[in-house]
């Protein structure tokens, strides 16, 4: 089966295609979707099993030789993230098949979910910087269909700026990679890698390299490019807001992690300061709209912003703490992020609100969504033993290793703000004199209590269970640190 | 040669540009157009200009062209075609609702709905 | 408001045969020529909005009755498929195969998995573009 690496793309795309014959029938197409992510997080898990025994997978498409072809490539890394993309998407679908309505899942919502889902992983798989681009292309596209779906008079209004700026942003790609094939003459990252190495990343690469931090952070969101993502963010609904909050702005840190590990590692002191440095700002800017807002959406997504640069500064520290807190990270952001989106989503569907001030008293009410975001909200700040602890614990120990002791402040500084920001939402919301609330279905509260439950739950496993998780991330992290295997696994030498 | 298409599209890009910041919604969908159009000239021209038969057909041939840059701009035409008849819809759906193309009048957040 | 638009309406059925042979024509012609399934597509959505011109959106569904959603699935699953074929063969995704056959009528002929794979570009191109066109013509 030297095909494996595949499967997590190759089958959400199949289901995606057999989803367009069943437009009007929804139960098919909820039980297609939820068959074809099952499938595809089995082959995900399978496909660790093998890159812990036989280290990293390599496939060049069509059979041809690995510099010309396109070549996917799974190291620990993409295959982690990948495996975390389907789980969630699994979740968020069974969450929305109760709170989406009928409307929006008639009009193609799961098969732009599972186009999406390709795009994501396809992006986190290639080893070819076109192919990505392709790749981003695909989710791009479907998460434009994705923000206007419903066509709300606001949604339209936000969708026209996100598809704008992504537009630009693509272009900007195009032009990257064109100034990068004039110089290296090749677009498979191993191979470009290898070619940087030679020449020794002249000032040239490293404008290179700048201009992706500008593509790749249009799309991650950090400082100061972060500018579209609030708008935009807050437009759709919650479901289709917990995909984007969790997977697409990582997608933008995973191509940043992957070329500033792999092609500009020659010149740390210029590239890897501008980074560190940005990291810190966009920090710092997620925290105060994170204290500034008294809506759910809003307060959240600055959170997004926070963990951004807290994994960005763990990568731009190059060592192997640093790295390893760095990827632990990103995981648990993507799973505590997909929980919160989904809890704030029963949040406002119970209360009928997004904005803080008009709600309260909920713990009377609905004491176990109370406890439930609670956790999650620990979670997502770092309290010990929960899942955001290990993650940061080690980002700071790298920090410290590399001599960068402001930046370190600055990020556990930051814990305290993510704590209080969240620590505010249970305060206005679940104490407090009760507030008159939606009449709401108690079943439909259920069903979409369950994925949110789930979540938490894994999250929660994610942080007690580290002693089992940590040698699939420290082989993520060595990888990363250590281009070469990544090289040699691609070009066979 | 390289020299005369790297000056065009940087004209390109500077009409795309101008385009881009201008109000009515319709020019800025027409400004990414041209910005996409400067993109793929751009590749083109950073693939070299050099040799004019085609690779790999013909036997003997040395002064062959990059297929390359060619297969790259061909792809990157064809996602720049579907993403830009999609936001054509788009832009024609938010005029039918909101009744304007003007941007200045689409600002705001949750507080002007 | 009804118009006079005879000579137009009259040319156009002529017209769409030739634009849609000559589609027919570019696809074939490609791999080894200019063409392939993209152009065949994108002249193949010329030829039928030029009967939307000549006529209206209503007469030109009854003419051509598909749904163009399931004709975009069913090119995606043709190239998926094709793509998907070289799983069975445990060899890499995507890969193609080509050989020669004795044709009658054809003589030697070169037949290439590559072809399964662009006409389902065809069929997409197809219809993605009359789908766009149709949701933005649709309404008045």
């Amino acid at each position: 089966m030297i095909n494996l690496l595949l499967f997590p793309i190759i089958i959400p795309f199949f289901f995606a295609i057999v989803l367009l014959f069943f437009k009007e029938q929804v139960r098919i197409q909820r039980i297609l979707t939820v068959i074809g992510l099952s499938a595809s997080i089995a082959f995900a898990c399978t496909l660790i099993m093998k890159v812990k025994q036989d280290g990293i997978q390599t496939l060049t498409l069509g059979s041809w030789p690995a510099p010309f072809g396109i070549t996917m490539v799974s190291d620990m890394f993409s295959v982690l993230l990948v495996t975390s993309t389907l789980v969630i998407t699994l979740f968020v679908v069974i969450y929305s098949f109760s709170s989406i309505g009928e409307e929006r899942e008639r009009f193609f919502y799961y098969p732009a979910i599972l186009f999406m889902i390709t795009g994501v992983n396809g992006a986190f798989t290639t080893g070819d910087i076109f192919n990505m681009f392709v790749f981003f292309e695909v989710l791009l596209i479907a998460s434009y269909l994705l923000i206007v779906l419903g066509g709300e008079k606001r949604q339209l209004r936000e969708s026209i700026k996100y598809i704008l700026v992504n537009v630009i942003s693509s272009a900007f790609f195009v032009i990257t990679v064109a100034y990068l094939y004039s110089i290296v003459g090749t677009l498979n990252m191993a191979d470009i890698g290898q070619k940087i190495a030679d020449i020794g990343q002249p000032g040239i690469i490293s404008v290179i390299g700048i201009l992706m931090l500008l593509v790749f952070g249009i799309k991650a969101g950090i400082f100061p490019l972060y500018f579209w993502m609030p708008g935009s963010y807050a437009a759709p609904p919650v479901p289709i807001l917990a995909l984007f909050g969790a997977l697409l702005t990582k997608v933008g840190v995973y191509a940043i992690t992957r070329t500033y590990t792999l092609f500009f590692v020659h010149d740390l002191a210029f590239t890897h300061t501008i980074l560190m440095v940005l990291a810190l700002l966009t920090i710092v800017a997620g925290c105060i709209g994170a204290l500034a807002y008294f809506d759910l959406k809003q307060i959240i997504i600055y959170n997004i912003l926070i963990a951004i640069g807290v994994i960005l500064f763990g990568v731009s520290q190059m060592n192997e703490a640093g790295m390893q807190g760095a990827v632990f990270y990103l995981i648990h952001d993507m799973l505590i992020k997909g929980a919160l989106f989904l809890i704030i989503g029963i949040m406002i569907y119970v209360t009928g609100t997004s904005n803080l001030r008009e709600m309260g008293g909920l713990i009377k009410t609905h004491a176990s969504l109370g406890w439930l975001f609670l956790i999650a909200a620990f979670g997502l700040a770092g309290i010990p033993p929960l899942s955001g602890f290990v993650g940061k614990l080690l980002i700071v120990q790298g920090g410290f290793e590399h001599g960068q002791i402001f930046g370190t402040i600055v990020i556990l500084a930051s814990s305290l703000v993510v704590l209080l920001s969240v620590i505010r939402i249970f305060i206005y919301a679940f104490w407090g004199e009760p507030v008159p609330l939606q009449p709401t279905n108690r079943k439909t509260y259920k069903h979409m209590m369950f994925p949110a439950v789930i979540l938490v739950a894994l999250s929660v496993l994610y942080g007690v269970g580290t002693e089992w998780i940590f040698p699939y991330v420290s082989d993520a992290a060595h990888v990363l640190l250590d281009p070469s295997s990544y090289i040699n696994a691609v070009l066979k030498e | 040669m390289e020299l005369l298409m790297a000056i065009v599209a940087g004209i390109l890009f500077t009409a795309a540009i101008y385009l881009i910041l201008s109000r009515s919604l319709i020019k800025v969908i027409l400004g990414t157009g041209l910005l996409s159009h400067g993109a793929h000239l751009f590749i083109l021209t950073m693939g070299g200009l050099g040799g004019s038969a085609p690779p790999v057909l013909l036997d003997g041939v040395t002064e062959f062209v990059d297929p390359l840059p060619q297969a790259l701009i061909l792809t990157a035409i064809v996602i720049s075609f579907g993403v830009t008849a999609f936001i054509l819809v788009l832009a024609y759906r938010t005029y039918a609702v909101h009744k304007t193309d003007d941007l200045n009048s689409m600002k705001g957040n949750d507080e002007h709905d | 408001m009804k118009k006079n638009n005879v000579i137009l309406q009259t040319t156009a059925k002529v017209t769409f045969f030739i634009i849609f042979l000559f589609s027919i024509h570019i696809f074939f012609a490609g791999h080894f020529a200019p063409g392939g399934g993209f152009v065949g597509g994108l002249l193949t959505t010329g030829a039928i909005v030029l009967l939307l011109l000549a006529f209206d959106l209503e007469t030109v569904k009854a003419t051509l009755p598909f749904n163009f959603t399931v004709v975009i699935g069913v090119g995606l699953l043709l190239s998926l498929g094709t793509a998907a074929g070289s799983i069975l063969f445990n060899v890499p995704f995507f890969t193609h195969a080509f050989a020669h056959f004795e044709l009658p009528l054809f003589g030697d002929t070169e037949l290439h998995t590559a072809m399964i794979f662009d006409s389902g570009v065809y069929l997409v191109v197809v219809g993605a573009a009359i789908t766009i066109i149709q949701s933005i013509g649709g309404d008045e």
